[in-house]
C-alpha cells in the first residue's frame, strides 16, 4: 500500500470512528442449524442459503425482503413476445472473490451445470423449461425456453439458481466463492462460520465489515446464548416460550416475520377412507387452528385456509371453508358412513410445530371419533416412509418453498392428488406470463385445493428473531430462506 | 510372555472384525436414504440418482463394506456424504475439543476424589465421612446437563464470568480455549468425581482391613504412616480401572453436556451424522472409538501381566 493510500485510508478511519460513533462493525448471528456444506446448488438445506444468499452468492435476479422479485446479477431483461426468449443484460464490474470477471460465460456455466443430466441440484425442476443458454456478449445472455414459464424469473431468485464460478466447484463444498457483498472467511465445523466485507463489491457495499454465524441447536442453549449477550441476533429463535421474556428485556428486539411456510396436516389422499373427500372434509372441520396456534406455537402463526402465503398479494383467505365445527364433523363422517368413526396413523417429523401440533390434533380428532396411532420420525425415517413410501394416513409438515401450490399438480407426490382440472391448471399457468391473468389462474388454484379438503391447512409458519436492540436493517419476513446482511447496521 | 502377547493379539484382531461388521451391518439396515435426506421434498428422481452414484452408495453390501475396511486400513477413513470432507480430517477436528475436554473433566474428578476418598476412609464413620458420602451420593444423583444449565444460569447469564457456551478455539490462545471448557468441564466432572471418591474409599478400607496392613501397624507404623505407605498403592488398582472406564465414557458420551454447552465435539458429530443418515462418518467414528477401547484394554492386561507374572499362565 503506498504513503498516499495509507493517508486516505487513515483519514476516512478516522472520520468515519469520530463520525460513527464507535458503532461496533462487526455481528454474531446464531441459527439453530449448522450448513452440511456451503454449495446453495448442490443441496437441499435451508441452513446453506440462510448464510450464504445475498450475502456471498447472487442469481440473475433476487428476493427481496417483502417476496417481490427485483434485478440481481442481471440489472434488466427482455422477454420475447412468445415467452421464450429471456435476454439478460448483466451489471458491469462484478468480480467474483477470486477477483476474476463474472461475465455471460459463467451464467451459462452455472445454468448448464444446474439443468445437466448429473446435476446435483435440489430443485432441477427450476432450470427444467430452459432450452438453451447462449453468451451474445460478456454482459448479454439469452436464455431460449422450450415452452413459455411465467415463473422463470421467479425460478432464477431462488439459491439453488445462484452464479457460481467454474474454476471454483471443485472447492465450493468449503470454499464457497459468489459474486456478493461479503466474501467467505473461515469455518470452524460444528461452531461456526465467518464472512467478511467484499471491498471490491460491485453494488452497494455492505455496512458490516464481519459476520460470524453460530450455530446453537439446543433450545435451552440457545436461550442462555442470547442472555448472556454470546450472540448478537438469533434468527428463527427456537423456544417461542421464552419471546415474552426477550420483549420485556429492554436490552432485546423481537421481530415476528412470515414464512413461506404453509403448515398443513398432509393426508394420503390415496388411503382409504382418507380417499372420499367427505372424510376429508370433516377432519378439516374438526381441527381448531387457534388452538394448535396458541398450544403449539405460543401464538406465532397465521391461519390459513389453503396452500398459500397469506402476506401474498393472490392469498385468498379461505379459512371459512374448514370452519371448527366438530358438530358439522361427526354428522359429515356418518354421511361418509363412518358414523363412529375410524383409525389412522400419525407420523410426525422432528419440528416442534409437528410434534406439539400433533398432539393437540390428536386430541381434536378423537373427540369426533377419529383415532390416531401416533409415531415421532426423524427426518431420515420420514422421508422415507412418509415421503418416498407413502406409508402414512395423516402427518404434520410445514412446506417451505416459496411459490409450491404445484406440487398438487403432481400426482405422484406424496399426498398423491390427482385431479386432472388442477394439473390442467397448472399448465396454464405455467405458460402464462400475464401478471392479472395469472393472478386469476392463482386465485382459482387456491380455491380448488381448499374445496377439495386435499390437506388439513393449519398457520403458516412464523419466524421470531430476537435481536440486540441497537441492530437494524435485518429482514423481518422470510420470503425465501436467507438471512440477508448486507444491509444491516447498528445504531 | 510372547505367547502371551501373540494370543492377546489374535483375540485383539478378531474382536475388531466382530465389531466392524457388527457396525458396518447395524448402521446399514438403519432406514433412510442420505441422498433423500441431502436433497429434500423437491428432489427429482434422476437427481438422487446421480447423488447415490457419486456417494458411492450404489454398490452391493459387500462391496461397500470392503472399500470401507479396505480403507481404514489404509488410514483412509472416507469421505463424509453431507460435509464432502475427509471423515478423518472431521475426527481429528473434533478430537482437539473432546480430548483436552475428557482430561480436563478427568484430571477434575481425580483431584477432587482422591483426597476425598483417602479422608473419609481414614476417618470412618466421622462427621467428615459422612458428609463426603452425603456430597458423592448427591453428585452421582445430580443429572449432570441440569447442574450443567444451572451453572450457565449462574456464571455466564448472572455473573458473566463464562460466555453460555460454544468454543473459543485453540488459535484463540490457550486460556480462551480452557477458559470456554471450564463449566463443561466441571458438569462432567462433578458425577465421575462422586462415583471415584466412592470407590476410592471402600477400596482403601478393603485393605485397610488386610493381613499385611496389620502386620505394617504391629512393625510399629502409625495409621496414617499405614494407610500411605502400604494402603493406598494397594488400593489403588480398582480406581484405576474405573478411571479407565471413565476415559473412554467422557470422550465420546458427552454428548448431552457438548449440548447444553454447543460444544462441536465427538459426541455431537456422531448425533449429528446419525439424524442426516451420515453413515459413512457414523461407522468411522464408532469404529474409532471401539478400536480405542480395545487397544486401551490390551494394554491394560499386558501391563497387568507384566506386572503380575500369576496373570501370565492364566491368561
Amino acid at each position: 500500500m503506498s504513503l498516499m493510500k495509507l493517508g486516505a485510508v487513515s483519514a476516512l478511519a478516522l472520520t468515519m470512528a469520530t463520525g460513527g460513533a464507535l458503532a461496533k462493525s462487526d455481528i454474531v448471528v446464531a441459527m439453530q442449524l449448522e450448513p452440511p456444506h456451503l454449495d446453495p446448488t448442490g443441496g437441499a438445506a435451508g441452513a446453506i442459503d440462510s448464510v450464504l444468499y445475498s450475502n456471498v452468492f447472487e442469481g440473475l435476479t433476487r428476493f427481496a425482503a417483502d417476496g417481490s422479485i427485483i434485478p440481481g446479477l442481471a440489472r434488466s431483461w427482455e422477454i420475447s413476445e412468445d415467452g421464450l426468449t429471456y435476454t439478460f443484460h448483466l451489471a458491469e464490474g462484478v468480480t467474483f472473490h477470486d477477483g476474476t470477471a463474472m461475465d455471460g460465460e459463467d451464467v451459462k456455466f452455472s445454468l448448464d451445470r444446474a439443468r445437466a443430466e448429473d446435476s446435483a441440484n435440489a430443485q432441477k425442476a427450476l432450470f427444467s423449461s430452459i432450452d438453451t443458454v447462449e453468451v451474445v456478449d460478456p454482459q448479454t445472455v439469452k436464455v431460449t425456453l422450450s415452452e413459455p414459464n411465467g415463473s422463470f424469473l421467479f425460478n432464477m431468485a431462488w439459491g439453488d439458481a445462484v452464479i457460481v464460478a467454474p474454476e471454483s466447484i471443485d472447492n465450493i463444498k468449503q470454499q464457497p466463492m459468489g459474486t456478493g457483498a461479503f466474501r467467505f472467511a473461515n469455518w470452524v465445523q460444528g461452531d461456526n462460520i465467518t464472512l467478511e466485507r467484499n471491498h471490491d463489491y460491485w453494488g452497494t457495499p455492505a455496512k458490516l465489515d464481519k459476520v460470524t454465524f453460530k450455530f446453537i441447536s439446543d433450545p435451552t442453549a440457545a436461550f442462555a446464548a442470547v442472555m448472556a449477550e454470546d450472540v448478537d441476533v438469533f434468527t428463527a429463535f427456537p423456544a417461542p416460550e421464552n419471546l415474552p421474556q426477550f420483549e420485556a428485556d429492554p436490552r432485546f428486539d423481537v421481530i415476528v416475520g412470515n414464512t413461506e411456510g404453509e403448515t398443513i396436516l398432509s393426508t394420503n389422499n390415496k388411503m382409504p377412507p382418507l380417499d372420499n373427500v367427505t372424510v376429508r372434509k370433516a377432519i378439516a372441520h374438526a381441527i381448531n387452528r387457534q388452538e394448535i396456534i396458541d398450544g403449539a406455537m405460543f401464538g406465532l402463526g397465521t391461519p390459513i385456509g389453503t396452500h398459500f402465503a397469506p402476506h401474498h398479494p393472490d392469498y385468498v383467505d379461505l379459512t371459512g371453508n374448514s370452519q371448527y365445527d366438530p358438530e358439522l364433523s361427526k354428522q359429515l363422517l356418518a354421511e361418509a358412513g363412518l358414523p363412529d368413526g375410524f383409525k389412522t396413523t400419525l407420523k410426525l417429523p422432528p419440528p416442534s410445530y409437528a410434534r406439539r401440533g400433533g398432539e393437540i390434533i390428536a386430541s381434536q380428532l378423537r373427540s369426533v371419533g377419529i383415532e390416531t396411532e401416533i409415531s415421532n420420525l426423524e427426518w431420515a425415517q420420514w422421508l422415507e416412509q412418509v415421503f418416498t413410501g407413502k406409508d402414512y394416513g395423516l402427518t404434520i409438515v410445514s412446506h417451505t418453498e416459496p411459490m409450491d401450490i404445484n406440487i398438487y399438480a403432481r400426482p405422484d407426490y406424496y399426498f398423491q392428488y390427482d385431479n386432472p382440472e388442477f394439473q390442467a391448471l397448472m399448465d396454464e399457468l405455467t405458460r402464462t406470463t400475464d401478471p392479472e391473468a395469472r393472478s386469476a389462474l392463482l386465485k382459482k388454484a387456491q380455491t380448488i385445493i381448499s374445496e377439495d379438503y386435499v390437506n388439513g391447512y393449519l398457520f403458516q409458519l412464523a419466524t421470531p428473531t430476537v435481536a440486540k436492540s441497537g441492530v437494524r436493517g435485518m429482514w423481518k419476513d422470510a420470503p425465501t430462506q436467507a438471512v440477508d446482511l448486507t444491509a444491516v447496521y447498528w445504531e | 510372555m510372547l505367547r502371551f502377547v501373540l494370543k492377546r493379539l489374535v483375540s485383539l484382531s478378531l474382536s475388531l472384525v466382530v465389531a466392524s461388521v457388527v457396525i458396518f451391518l447395524f448402521v446399514e439396515v438403519v432406514p433412510g436414504d442420505p441422498a433423500a435426506f441431502m436433497l429434500g421434498l423437491n428432489a427429482t428422481e434422476d437427481t438422487l440418482a446421480a447423488l447415490r452414484d457419486q456417494l458411492g452408495l450404489s454398490g452391493s453390501l459387500i462391496e461397500r463394506y470392503l472399500s470401507w475396511v479396505g480403507g481404514m486400513l489404509r488410514g483412509d477413513f472416507g469421505t463424509s456424504y453431507t460435509y464432502r470432507t475427509p471423515v478423518s480430517e472431521m475426527i481429528a477436528d473434533r478430537m482437539w475439543i473432546s480430548l483436552p475436554l475428557a482430561l480436563y473433566a478427568l484430571t477434575l474428578s481425580t483431584l477432587i476424589a482422591f483426597p476425598a476418598g483417602i479422608w473419609a476412609a481414614s476417618k470412618r464413620g466421622s462427621l467428615a465421612d459422612v458428609s463426603v458420602m452425603g456430597l458423592t451420593q448427591l453428585g452421582v444423583a445430580i443429572p449432570n446437563f441440569w447442574f450443567a444449565m444451572l451453572m450457565v444460569l449462574v456464571f455466564a447469564i448472572n455473573l458473566r464470568w463464562f460466555s453460555a457456551g460454544g468454543f473459543a478455539g485453540w488459535d484463540a490462545g490457550v486460556y480462551p480455549a480452557m477458559k470456554s471448557l471450564t463449566l463443561p468441564a466441571i458438569a462432567l466432572a462433578l458425577p465421575q468425581a462422586s462415583i471415584l471418591a466412592r470407590v476410592m474409599r471402600s477400596s482403601l478400607l478393603d485393605t485397610l482391613s488386610e493381613d499385611f496392613i496389620r502386620t505394617a501397624r504391629a512393625k510399629g507404623l502409625t495409621k496414617r504412616q499405614a494407610l500411605w505407605r502400604h494402603a493406598l498403592r494397594n488400593a489403588l488398582i480398582p480406581v484405576l480401572t474405573i478411571i479407565g472406564l471413565q476415559f473412554s465414557f467422557l470422550l465420546a458420551g458427552a454428548i448431552i453436556i457438548e449440548n447444553v454447552f454447543f460444544l462441536p465435539g465427538l459426541g455431537r458429530l456422531v448425533f449429528q451424522a446419525i439424524s442426516a443418515r451420515d453413515l459413512i462418518v457414523v461407522e468411522s467414528v464408532v469404529m474409532l472409538l471401539v478400536f480405542a477401547v480395545i487397544v486401551v484394554n490390551f494394554a491394560v492386561d499386558i501391563a497387568y501381566a507384566a506386572v503380575d507374572p500369576r496373570l501370565r499362565v492364566r491368561g
